[in-house]
């Protein structure tokens, strides 16, 4: 397997705050890699290292067999980075903007403005083109600062919390570029602090807190590390749920939760034949159900039970029954 | 939904280069697109050169008539011998706000990109002074148009002049070096600029700009005599009256040399580190 970024005990202080204490990360060429935690875990710092635009002040780092600190100039070659803030310059349009990073990427005055205007037309920003960026919403900066990335198709693409403060549609959009330029053989390193974010885009996921990976793997890994499954209950009424604890009780123990939707319960289960015996329970009692799922424990539970806290409070509301299917 | 999304996708896709990059430019072309931003900036943002218009014009008026009667005996013979320093003066003052611009791009995220390109490092710092320039030239015409409409008259003709302002630019890109650095150390755009008007005020002030030295006290006089601004208005003076200048223009390039050797490295490596 073909790395396209290798980290071994990365560390930077910012005076007395240990901001990366010790990071190792593989990502596989080709692969989007998500780097999941809270605010100041130590993310951005690591992608900025990464970036070349920090030195580590311990451990070495790679992209594409490059050294980021020796070798700083051959890995500007290969990688486009989008940070946290938008990288664009608000005094300019979104056409100026474009033209300026196709120059300094070494195309002629035509390709550059050739390649300005394609990519405005693909991001949707053709009308906005020739008004200055300080007029553009979030989601149109947003889409710029990715279009200015992607002018010629990089080989390592840094993207730091590139959905963070967009709407859903715009956040879908991001998504969507992603996952084209990882079908045109771009490596995508992402941060992220929403957890449904890495759960949808990436292929391996480290999960950091305090400047360290506590784990890392795949979507499945992360969820199997933490053990049982969890079976979603959707009631048909109020009163289904209460009567469905009770008639469950003996079969799934007394972990079994309530969230604050009131038709809803939730358990975990430790196999599938335990959610068949709990449903079969319910239909034997005449408790009518509307909807269930068997699931792999969400991102969010994986964090907590990692951690022992959880991830970050805007990101509780993730519900569950994004994954259920409809009972017919 | 899906079937929308692969559209996406495809037009997307259609537009991605393969993974291959031109080469990157070489440093002129980079610094040349830098200075082009700058341009650009200005046509976008015109109120950014109020200070470069509203500077040369204040000081020219009120020094001429203020001081002009008293100091020599008409504001006529005073503008002969003022005018050339306003511009210095002028020119020089001007040069911080070069780096209050640098401080502020360095809070944006455009700082990062810039620094994630493959181009040459000082491409951006370079740029930015070469976009002075074309700020500096501006501002030396509106003095010299000023002065000419109050009745200046360079003996040295519009070579002179040229020369004079040549030079006048030279000594302004090498001291703008100086607050690049202070722009990279500080943290804020203000604080940047009340540092650099600290330093240029006693640079320009403590000088022959407005008055023969002669009769200020030794401690004074010897402090005048090794600031390079001194010599650079001597240089000036002389070039526009068409007097054949004596080691002034020599000192002042070896000043400028200096400045550069010494802030260009240090601009360079606190840009490198800067996090």
């Amino acid at each position: 397997m073909r790395l396209a970024i290798e980290a071994a005990g990365l560390k930077k202080a910012f005076g007395a705050t240990q901001a990366v204490d010790g990071v190792d990360l593989e990502v596989p060429v080709g692969s989007v890699y998500g780097v999941l935690g809270p605010n100041g875990a130590g993310k951005t710092t690591t992608i900025r290292i990464l970036a070349t635009l920090l030195r580590p002040d311990h451990g070495t780092a790679s992209v594409l067999g490059h050294d980021v600190v020796k070798d700083a100039k051959e890995v500007r070659r290969l990688v486009s980075l989008t940070g946290q803030f938008a990288s664009v310059d608000v005094d300019m349009t979104g056409n100026e903007n474009l033209i300026l990073i196709a120059r300094l990427l070494g195309f002629t005055r035509e390709a550059a403005r050739a390649r300005a205007g394609e990519l405005l037309e693909v991001f949707g920003l053709a009308d906005a083109a020739r008004r200055r960026v300080a007029t553009y919403s979030g989601g149109m900066i947003r889409r710029l600062d990715v279009a200015a990335s992607i002018i010629s198709a990089p080989d390592v693409l840094f993207l730091d919390e590139p959905t963070t403060g967009l709407d859903p549609h715009s956040r879908s959009q991001v998504w969507e570029i992603v996952r084209a330029l990882v079908g045109n053989g771009t490596t995508v390193l992402l941060t992220t602090q929403y957890l449904d974010e890495a759960d949808r885009l990436a292929d391996r996921i480290a999960v950091v807190d305090h400047g360290r990976v506590i784990a890392e793997g795949t979507n499945s890994d992360l969820k199997d590390s933490v053990g049982s499954a969890t079976l979603h209950l959707r009631m048909a009424s109020d009163q289904g749920r209460r009567e469905a604890e009770m008639a469950l009780r003996h079969i799934l123990g007394p972990t079994t939760h309530t969230v604050s939707d009131p038709h809803l319960l939730s358990a975990p289960v430790p196999d599938p034949q335990t959610a068949t015996r709990a449903i079969a329970e319910l239909a034997n009692a005449g408790i009518p159900l509307s909807a269930f799922s068997l699931a792999q424990p969400s991102l969010d539970e994986v964090f907590l039970a990692l951690t022992g806290h959880p991830a970050e409070a805007a990101n509780q509301a993730e519900e569950p029954e994004k994954q259920m299917e409809e009972v017919v | 939904m899906s079937n929308a999304t692969e559209t996406v996708d495809s037009t997307l896709l259609s537009t991605l280069d393969p993974l291959n990059r031109p080469n990157p430019p070489g440093p002129i072309s980079a610094s040349l697109t830098f200075a082009w931003r700058a341009m650009v900036k200005i046509k976008h943002v015109p109120e950014q050169l109020g200070d470069v218009i509203m500077i040369p014009i204040m000081f020219t008026l009120v020094f001429t008539y203020l001081f002009g009667g008293a100091l020599a005996g008409s504001t006529a013979e005073y503008l002969r011998f003022l005018l050339p320093g306003t511009l210095v003066m002028t020119i020089v003052l001007l040069t911080v706000f070069t780096g209050v611009g640098l401080n502020t791009d360095v809070a944006t995220g455009a700082f990062d990109r810039f620094r994630s390109l493959p181009i040459w490092r000082p491409a951006q710092i370079v740029g930015a002074l070469l976009g002075d320039v074309l700020r500096h030239l501006l501002a030396s015409s509106l003095v010299i148009g000023l002065g000419l409409l109050m009745g200046f008259r360079p003996d040295g003709g519009p070579f002179g002049v040229l020369a004079a302002v040549g030079l006048v630019l030279v000594f302004a890109f090498s001291l703008s070096w100086m607050w690049t650095t202070l722009a990279l150390v500080l943290r804020t755009p203000s604080s940047v600029n009340v540092a650099g008007l600290l330093l240029v005020f006693p640079l320009s002030f403590v000088s022959n700009v407005f008055v023969d030295p002669a009769t200020m006290p030794d401690w004074l006089q010897s402090f005048i005599e090794i600031n390079p601004v001194t010599h650079l208005v001597t240089a000036v003076r002389r070039l526009i009256h068409g007097i054949p200048p004596a080691g002034e223009v020599t000192w002042v390039l070896l000043a400028c040399a200096a400045l550069i050797i010494v802030f260009a490295p240090l601009t360079m490596r606190l840009y490198q580190r800067k996090s």
